[in-house]
This record gives C-alpha cells, structure tokens and sequence, in this order.
C-alpha cells in the first residue's frame, strides 16, 4: 500500500511538470527562433559545455553546492510562510563569518578543524543575520520582505568596508577581493575536480536533513502550520512567532554555509560577489518546486547546468551567456502560472 | 417615495428574502429592526445596487427602476450610511469629501464642507487624516458626501454602534433635519431606544419575511413579539450541575479590540457551569471568548484562571470561522491529531493513523485521514474540531457551535460537550440562536455594545427578558 501511495505520487508529480516543462520550453523556443538561433543548437552547446568530461561536470557541481543549501535554507522560510529576500545578505554575512575564523587562523590547530570551526561561524554568521530579519518583523512590525531586503544592502555595504578597508590586500585594495588564503585552508579538492568533495557531501547531507525535518518531524509539520494558518497554530499552542524566527534562522544559518563554503571551497578568499545571486536564484527554485521538498536537487541541478552551460554560449554561438536567466525565469513563470490557473480552476 | 413589492432573494437553496414589502415615505425616518439573520443586511444591499432581487418591484416616485449596480442606485438618489465607514483612512478628510465629486475644485469643495458642517453642528478638520479620527467623525464626513450628492432616500446600518453619546446627539439632530427637508431615511437597528426617539413608522424582520409594521407610538412588547419566534416548550434540559469553585474571573476588564471592544467586565464562571452569551453579533462576545482564551490581553482589568498543573492544555477555543481561525487548510485529518495529541518528533506516514481512523468513526467525520480540512463540509469541520479538543480540557470555549450543522448533528454536538465535561470544567458558548442559549446553558449573560448588561440563570429569567436586553432594554 505504501508502495502504491509512492507510485501514485510520482505519476502526480510528472503529470504536474509535464504542462510546466512544455510551457517554459515552448517559450523558450519561439522566443530563439524569433532571434534566428536554433534552440537544439543552443542545448547541444549548453551540453557540450557542462556535461563532456568529469571537469566539466564538476564545474557544474560546483553550482549545485551553494544552489541546493540555499534552496534548503528557503525551503524553512517559504514552509513558516516567510519570504525571506534576505538571503542573498545572509549568503554574505555566512562569508564574513567564515573568512573572520580563516583569517584569525590559529596556528596551534590543525587546519581542518579550523575550517569546520569556519563553517560554524558562517552558520551563526547567516543565522544572526536572519534572526535580525525576524525580529525585525516580529517586534518592529517591518515586513520581513522589506527588512530582508534593506539588510541585502546593508550586508553588501559591510563586505565592501572590509574588502577595501581592514582586509584590503597588502598595498591595494581591489573589487579582486581580500588576499588568498594559507593553501591548508582551502577546502581540498582532488585534481581534475572543480568541486571540493566535503562540500558536496555537506550538501546532500543539508538536503537529507531538511527532507526528514521539514516532512517527517513534528517540528516540521508546527512550521508548515504557522505557515499556513498563524491564527489557528495558536489555538494548537504553536505560537507562529517563534517558530517564524527558528525558521528564518535555519534558513539564514544554511544560506550561510553556502557562503563559507564559497569562501574556502571555491574562491579561496573573500570577493564582494560571494553570493553570486545564489540565495535570489534559490527563491525561484523552490517556487519552481511548488514549496515541496523532493524535486529541489533535480531543479537545482537544472540550474546548475544552465549556469555552467551558458558560459559556452559566447565563445561557441555568441550568444551572450545571460541567456540561462532567461530560461530559469521562463521556467519559474511558466510554473506561477500552471500552479496559479490550477489553483483558480480549484477555487 | 421609495417602494418595495413582494421583494425576494435566494442564494442558492438558502431563502433570505421572502416577500418583503416596504414603503418609506418622503419626510419620514422608517426603522428596520430583527434579530441576526433576519434579512436586514441583504435588503439593505439589494436596495444600494450592491446585489440584485431574484423576484420582485422596486419603485421609485411611482417609476419602477432596476437597481442593478451601486452606481445606478447613486444616480437614483439612494446613499447608504455603512457600520463600517467606507472611506480612504490615508487620504485627508477634505480629499474623503472630494472622492467622486462631480466638481474637483478643491476650495469649492472645502467651502462647501465647511458650510455643511456649520449646518449640522460637525466641525470636520479639513487636513486631518481619516483614519486618525473617530467612527462618529468619519460617519459625519460620509454623511454630509452624501447629502452634497442630493441623495435623496439615506439609509443608515447601526449607526450608532461605536460612536460616543455627544455624537449620537448631532446625528439624531441631524436626521431629523434631513427627514424635515423632505428625504426619506430608513434606518437599520436593533436598539429599541433609537427606534422610539428617531423612527415615524418601523417593519419588523423574522428569518426573511416580514413580522409586522407599526406607526408611531410604538408598541414595545408587540416589537419584541414580533422580531423573536416564541420560545418552544421548554426542552428536556438536562439538569444542570452543582457549580463549584471559580474557574474565570474577570475583574473590570477592558479592551478596544473588535467592534465594540469590551467596557469594564467583571464576571465569575463556576466551575460546572454552561454559559450561554447572547447578543447581537459583534456585541463583544466573541472578544470575550478571545480574552478568556488568551488570545488577547485586557488594556485594563484581570483574567484570572483557577490554577491548574498544565495551564495551558486546560483551555480549547473553537471559533465560529472554523477554516479561517480553527483548522488549518493544506492539512490533513491526520496531521490536525498530529498536532492537537502527542505525537512523536518523528512522524511517518502510519503516525497517528489509527487514532485519526478511529475519531473519524467516534465523530462520525465524512472524509478520511488524508482529506485535507478544507476537502470537509462544514458539519464535518466542526466534528474534527470537536475531535481535537484534549480530555484535560477543563474550559471550553465555543463560537456558535451548532452553526451549519443540522438539528441532528447539532444535537449529538451538545450531547457530547455534555458528556465530556469534567465536573470541575465549565463551557461558555456564543450563539446567535437565542434557543440554543435557553436550551442548552445553566446561565445567560447578555452582551449589548460591549457591556454584559444582563446575568441571570436561565431557568430564572424568560425569553422576553433576554431578547429586551439584546435590544438594550434591561
């Protein structure tokens, strides 16, 4: 019976991006074809670019990484009913966290508990960072849209006073960001590998504990009711304000990772554009999941290959490499607006 | 001038309207009075355009006019005064007044506010705010909108609810003046008071139809008579227990939260006891059942609760909108049991399977455990909410807890309220059916603007007295 149940799950799931998929890649197509490029040419490149070779592919992962633990981090917010805008400066303040503990480099430990002790300082970095979006809300009655978003600038504001201020490198200060790190603190990666192993276990095992908290724990099911019905959560003793700020903190503390990671895993020092747009692209992927846990590393992995894909546009069909936005937003509107007719149609 | 003829209105199986007749002559102020649900609202919406008859003659001078949208209903002269003033509270009260002036000049129009002002008694604040100033004030600068736009038949929805005793004095004055000058008022009410110092002539409402009409002086006890069905043969009650100690105090409890807010409370519900709140909708019980529960807290006064070991768990409150304040939409049967038992952290789907599948048997529940709260009919949202309450509950809280069930599952409903009380617990029910306060509770107590202005046991007052107090006549 409960295999039945999985089943019928899966042929819901399908039948319901079946409309989604046609819709974004029909738009998609008429929208190439009335630019005169072929739109199989353009996947043939985009394939050609991420998915040839193992680097390639790797590159991709590399993506995925900061792509799925901010999707997850969104997956907290959107269930408590919160927008939280405020992740791309909680991605920024996780990077700070990290690179104050990288920086400090205490000599007398060794350097792998030195960047697991970075990874937890870019946690509290981002989870303070949205527990100040939520306090805001919850005491100061601003909403946590609006809130979120003037903390985006303030977060872009204090990354740029440190990079060009007390972290300048030695002589200049430049938008090339603070000096590398000591090579024992990067996040190792094997040769060939354009994406450090530990962050992509990190990762999967983030997704994995969302998936068992936010769908098979009662903590989960508290948020998804505060999420739906703050008024009535009350009446089942859940008070929709604290579980709305432990929420946007997980989700802030899980944007953070993925700044810290960033920091020691790809980049190796701490650039102004850390967050990469990582934290606004995970908003249109978990709206791209309709709010649901299981399709989010799928969708995020599309995007990740859009991403890596369409850095071979320019140089094989010279076709600026923003043209992967185009297709996410595609995707997003074409799924607002199947879910939206679905739900009027019900209503 | 005005002429309504065997008017009707159904909204799908529901008759709300059925043969209302009513003729307001020029010069006259025509009260509307009857209990919730009497039809008051829905005449008032059909006569502003606002939702069209099914059957039936509007006439207005003798000319019958369609009257299908409210702005064919402004163009024929009728405005409508709202319980709720219908304005832009972020707009300035001169920019309110200029809203769809036919002349936007903006010194005219504050001449001519000003002049109505000094007319009427009112002294509007042409750059204040709206929203910054009181329900009376706002009502005065809707008031004289409309008498600027030559209405010509005003009609007023309780509109002394909310408003201070000096204003009621200046609107009084001031309808008076209109009627004088020759316009048709209808006034909606459930005050006895207002009804006998304003109206010439008053229709009377029961469940839709009309109950009786009546010219100046009125009659007081034919009124009453007329807007509540008489009272069944007393039903086979069962006795009431032996009320023990305190278990709700109020001490001069106060708020400004809701309609009315609630105006110094002080009450003590015993233990054993089921109380019935009666009123008007909006009168403060349903901001007194939120007090009681904690849902809001007192601007002055005390809530005190007998002490319990688990606080918290003592208290259930099932609110009358059951999808939008009790249950939660998106959620299943399931997870609602989930949610009000004790539960595990982990959950799975076999989680509470059994328990849901047997409450779905006990309450007789139409759905599964997976059908979501919003997949189930009303009657059945309500018996999931009854489901849900805890056996330690020992103060129930309950707004109008037979609505849209029928009489058989409204009987099962008390019956186990009943059973499952404890002899130290005490339920407090609203209803707007005044038979099922005189049924089913030990005591009344009769919310008007409010105040709880009576408090008597219901086997030691009559269902006049009680309806006398709904109308504020104590």
């Amino acid at each position: 019976m409960i295999s039945g149940t999985i089943q019928a799950r899966i042929r819901a799931a399908i039948l319901q991006s079946v409309p989604i998929l046609l819709l974004a890649a029909g738009a998609v197509s008429l929208l190439l074809l009335a630019l005169d490029f072929s739109p199989i040419g353009i996947i043939r490149a985009m394939a050609a670019g991420s998915l040839t070779s193992w680097l390639k592919f790797s590159q991709l992962l590399s993506i995925w990484v900061p792509l799925l633990l901010c999707s997850c981090g969104l997956l907290f917010t959107f269930r408590a009913g919160l927008w939280n805008i405020g992740v791309e400066g909680q991605v920024v303040m996780g990077a700070i966290g990290a690179t104050i503990l990288l920086r400090m480099n205490p000599g007398f430990l060794p350097p792998p508990i030195t960047i697991i002790g970075a990874m937890a300082a870019a946690c509290i970095g981002g989870g303070l960072w949205g527990l100040l979006a939520g306090v805001l809300k919850n005491r100061g009655g601003v909403n946590e849209i609006f809130g979120g978003l003037g903390l985006n600038f303030v977060a872009q504001a204090i990354i740029l006073y440190l990079i060009f201020g007390p972290w300048k490198r030695a002589g200049i200060a430049s938008m090339s960001g603070t000096d590398i790190l000591a090579r024992d603190l990067w996040l190792p990666a094997p040769i060939g590998w354009r994406v450090a192993p530990a962050a992509l276990v990190t990762a999967i095992a983030v997704f994995i504990l969302t998936w068992i908290f936010l769908d098979h724990t009662l903590f989960g099911l508290k948020v998804k009711a505060v999420g739906l019905n703050p008024k009535a959560a009350r009446l089942f003793h859940i008070d929709p304000n604290r579980y709305g700020l432990v929420a946007i903190m997980v989700g802030g503390a899980l944007a953070g990772l993925a700044g810290g990671l960033q920091v020691t895993g790809v980049y190796h020092r701490l650039i102004p554009a850390v967050s990469s747009g990582y934290g606004y692209l995970g908003l249109l992927v978990v709206m791209l999941a309709n709010y649901k846990t299981l399709p989010v590393p799928l969708i995020t992995l599309f995007f990740a290959w859009l991403a890596a894909g369409s850095i071979q546009l320019p140089i094989m069909l010279r076709i600026d490499s923003s043209l992967s936005g185009v297709i996410q937003g595609a995707c997003v509107l074409s799924a607002l607006l199947v879910h939206g007719l679905r739900t009027r149609r019900q209503g | 001038m005005i002429q309504l003829v065997n008017i009707h209105k159904t909204f799908g199986k529901v008759k709300a309207l059925q043969g209302v007749n009513l003729h307001v002559r020029p010069g006259s102020i025509h009260g509307i009075i009857g209990e919730n649900g009497a039809g008051k609202s829905t005449l008032m919406k059909i006569l502003t355009g606002f939702i069209a008859r099914t059957s039936g003659k509007i006439l207005i001078e003798g000319r019958e006019v369609a009257l299908k949208t409210p702005e064919s209903a402004r163009r024929l002269g009728i405005g409508m005064l709202y319980q709720e003033p219908l304005d832009f509270p972020q707009l300035s009260v001169l920019d309110n007044f200029m809203a769809a002036a036919a002349d936007g000049n903006p010194q005219r129009q504050a001449e001519i506010i000003t002049r109505l002002g000094n007319r009427f008694g009112f002294s509007p604040q042409l750059s204040a705010r709206q929203g910054k100033l009181t329900v009376g004030e706002r009502q005065q600068v809707e008031l004289m909108r409309l008498v600027r736009d030559r209405c010509r038949i005003l009609i007023l929805d309780e509109p002394t609810t909310g408003i201070s005793g000096e204003q009621q004095e200046l609107l009084f004055g001031t309808l008076r003046r209109l009627r004088d000058e020759g316009r048709a008022i209808i006034l909606v009410s459930h005050k006895l008071a207002e009804i006998h110092s304003l109206c010439d002539r008053v229709t009377i409402l029961r469940h839709g139809k009309p109950a009786g009409e009546q010219e100046k002086p009125f009659d007081e006890e034919q009124l009453l008579q007329a807007m509540f069905a008489t009272l069944p043969a007393r039903s086979s009650r069962p006795p009431g227990r032996t009320p023990g100690r305190p278990i709700l105090t109020m001490e001069e409890v106060s708020t400004r939260a809701g309609r009315v807010g609630l105006d110094r409370i002080t009450i003590t519900i015993l233990e054993g006891e089921i109380v019935g709140l009666a009123g008007l909708d909006g009168s403060g019980q349903s901001i007194f059942l939120q007090m009681a529960y904690g849902l809001l807290s007192p601007e002055q006064g005390r809530v005190r609760l007998a002490a319990t070991g688990r606080d918290e768990m003592a208290r259930v409150f099932l609110p009358a909108d059951r999808l939008g304040k009790g249950l939660i939409a998106g959620l299943t049967v399931r997870e609602h049991q989930l949610l009000a038992g004790a539960a595990p952290f982990f959950i799975h789907g076999g989680c509470g399977r059994a328990e849901t599948e047997k409450a779905i048997d006990t309450f007789s529940i139409i759905g599964s455990p997976d059908t979501m709260a919003e997949g189930l009919s009303g009657g059945n949202q309500q018996r999931l909410l009854l489901s849900l309450i805890p056996p330690e509950a020992r103060l129930i809280l309950l707004e109008h807890p037979t609505r849209g069930l029928d009489l058989q599952s409204g009987r099962w409903t008390w019956q186990y309220l009943r059973s499952r009380l404890p002899d130290n617990g005490a339920i407090i029910f609203a209803s707007p059916e005044l038979d099922e306060i005189m049924e089913q509770a030990d005591r009344v107590l009769v919310f008007y603007n409010g105040g709880i202005i009576l408090d008597r046991p219901t086997n030691q007052t009559s269902y006049q007295e009680v309806s006398r107090a709904i109308t504020g006549r104590v």
